[in-house]
């Protein structure tokens, strides 16, 4: 059913500024502008200027994963469970397990990961992978810098991950 | 002959001919510098640095575009009026450089021995000549885009056409007060008479004021740049011009900021004259880039404020708000004129 207003509809209007008082309005706006504007630019820029000067990211930021070792013994914390792979969403983490022999010792547990891939064309950095490891060996890094020219770089091997990576990132101080 | 306007020439030709050079060269120079202040200063406005990856600091972006501009193919539409569509930017560039002759930038001075004045050439019609370019100017945005044979470029330019005439008239008649305050329309005069006195930015501040605003809008600056207003019609009158063509639209746009910042310069705010000061004749030329180059950032501050304008309101500032006032202006001047003389 269409809409009926009614017999008469009555619309409330402000009361129009008469020519000069609206001339003199938008004289004084204009003036009011010109000086905001002029404020701006007094400010400066607050571009970061990006190749140059990086943003400094939180410490929670969720960047490219790191695989870890233990500090004293050097072994590999990961232990080939393959539970990241399960609780990974886009399911773009790959893990081949094989047993620990006693003369090729690679993890402190009683297998080790023989293949670990992330495929980070597919990652959405959701940080499942970190949540879901119970020996806190995969854990999300700060690096965001990772475009390639090849889809077959992005996937990051288990030696690219335990590397340390080469271009660090600016961690955020706690009064930034 | 029949004479139409007195040109006070009395310099030897090799005089002119380097005046004339040297004059283009120092005002053309100020196209580049005025693109990249326009980019830099808008930036810094909206809180960015602007262009700064070219060159020092970005000091070289201008050349950088103008080069690729240069160096890019011609093109022309399919149905484009063919020498037509190649006349129009060299109208835009042709009148926007003539008016440059008129600005002075000093007094006569001795040259090599002979007197020579430091501007181009100082007819007797003065200023008129100045709006006389500025309506051939018209043609070119008119031509370009009805050339192209392009919807956009059409409605360009017809927006152009009809903003250039509307204004040049509450532009014209905003100078009649300063022209019989002075009783001369030469502009050598005009700056003589207001070092002599006053600037003229005192007693006809209206003038002044629907002037800067008429300038605004002849140069199709912001906030009156509606014949490209790049939302609704893709870029206006030039369209369909690319590389060089389109270059010269772009630097005649440029150019004519800088002539209308001459002439309000030279007309409102004393030309060469510095008030309490009395430099020696070669400082002259310097304070008159110095003037306008205040002029031009007052351009581009204006530009990183004010919205563009709606058609309808254009035309009403235009006809019902500046030509009025204007008249009671030169009305009220006239008076004035005649009452203290």
């Amino acid at each position: 059913m269409p809409y009926d207003p009614g017999d008469v509809v009555e619309v409330m209007r402000a009361p129009r500024d008469s020519a000069p008082a609206g001339a003199y309005r938008a004289f004084a706006a204009t003036l009011k502008g010109l000086r905001m504007t002029f404020g701006r630019l007094a400010e400066g820029p607050n571009t970061i200027s990006y190749p140059e000067e990086k943003t400094p990211v939180y410490p929670r930021f969720r960047g490219r994963h790191k695989l870890h070792r233990f500090e004293d013994t050097g072994l590999e914390k990961c232990v080939g469970c393959s539970l990241c792979a399960a609780a990974c969403p886009a399911d773009c983490i790959r893990v081949v397990a094989a047993e620990n022999t006693p003369d090729n010792r690679v993890s402190a547990g009683e297998r080790y990961a023989a293949v670990y891939e992330i495929n980070l064309s597919r990652c959405i950095f959701c940080g499942y992978c970190e949540i879901a490891c119970p020996f806190d060996a995969i854990t999300m890094g700060h690096d965001y810098e990772m475009a390639d020219y090849n889809r077959s770089d992005l996937i990051f091997t288990k030696e690219m991950l335990l590397a340390e990576p080469l271009e660090r990132t600016p961690l955020r101080m706690a009064d930034e | 002959m029949h004479l139409l306007a007195e040109v006070g020439y009395f310099e030897p030709w090799w005089m002119q001919l380097a005046k004339a050079l040297v004059i283009f060269f120092v005002v053309f120079n100020l196209v580049p510098l005025t693109l990249l202040a326009d980019r830099k200063v808008l930036g810094r406005f909206q809180h960015r640095y602007g262009p700064n990856r070219v060159g020092p600091f970005g000091t070289l972006q201008a050349v950088a575009d103008i080069g690729k501009l240069v160096f890019k193919a011609q093109f022309r539409p399919a149905g484009a009026q063919g020498w037509l569509f190649a006349a129009a930017p060299v109208i835009s560039m042709m009148t926007a450089a003539a008016t440059i002759a008129i600005i002075p930038f000093g007094d006569t001075v001795d040259i090599f021995g002979t007197k020579t004045g430091l501007y181009g050439v100082d007819p007797s019609i003065g200023i008129l000549f100045a709006f006389a370019f500025g309506g051939i100017a018209f043609y070119g945005l008119m031509l370009g885009g009805w050339a192209s044979a392009s919807k956009y470029s059409f409605l360009g330019s017809m927006r152009a056409a009809a903003q250039l005439i509307s204004y040049e008239v509450a532009q014209g008649l905003s100078l009649v007060g300063v022209i019989m305050m002075v009783g001369s329309l030469s502009l050598v005069d005009i700056v003589n008479w207001q070092a002599d006195n006053f600037w003229m930015v005192g007693p006809q501040l209206v003038a002044f004021l629907i002037f800067l605003v008429a300038g605004f809008a002849e140069t199709n600056r912001a906030p009156f740049d509606l014949p490209e207003a790049d939302a609704e019609l893709v870029g206006g009158y030039n369209t369909e011009y690319g590389g060089g063509r389109f270059a010269a639209f772009f630097a005649a746009e440029y150019l004519n900021m800088v002539v209308v910042s001459g002439l309000i310069v030279t007309l409102f705010f004393g030309g060469w004259h510095i008030p309490f000061v009395d430099p020696p004749t070669w400082v002259d030329p310097i304070v008159v880039i110095a003037k306008m180059c205040v002029v031009l950032f007052f351009f581009i501050w204006v530009r990183a404020t004010l919205p563009r304008l709606r058609y309808d309101q254009l035309m009403s500032l235009g006809w019902k708000i500046l030509l009025p006032l204007a008249t009671l202006n030169a009305f009220v001047t006239a008076i004035l004129v005649v009452v203290l003389d």
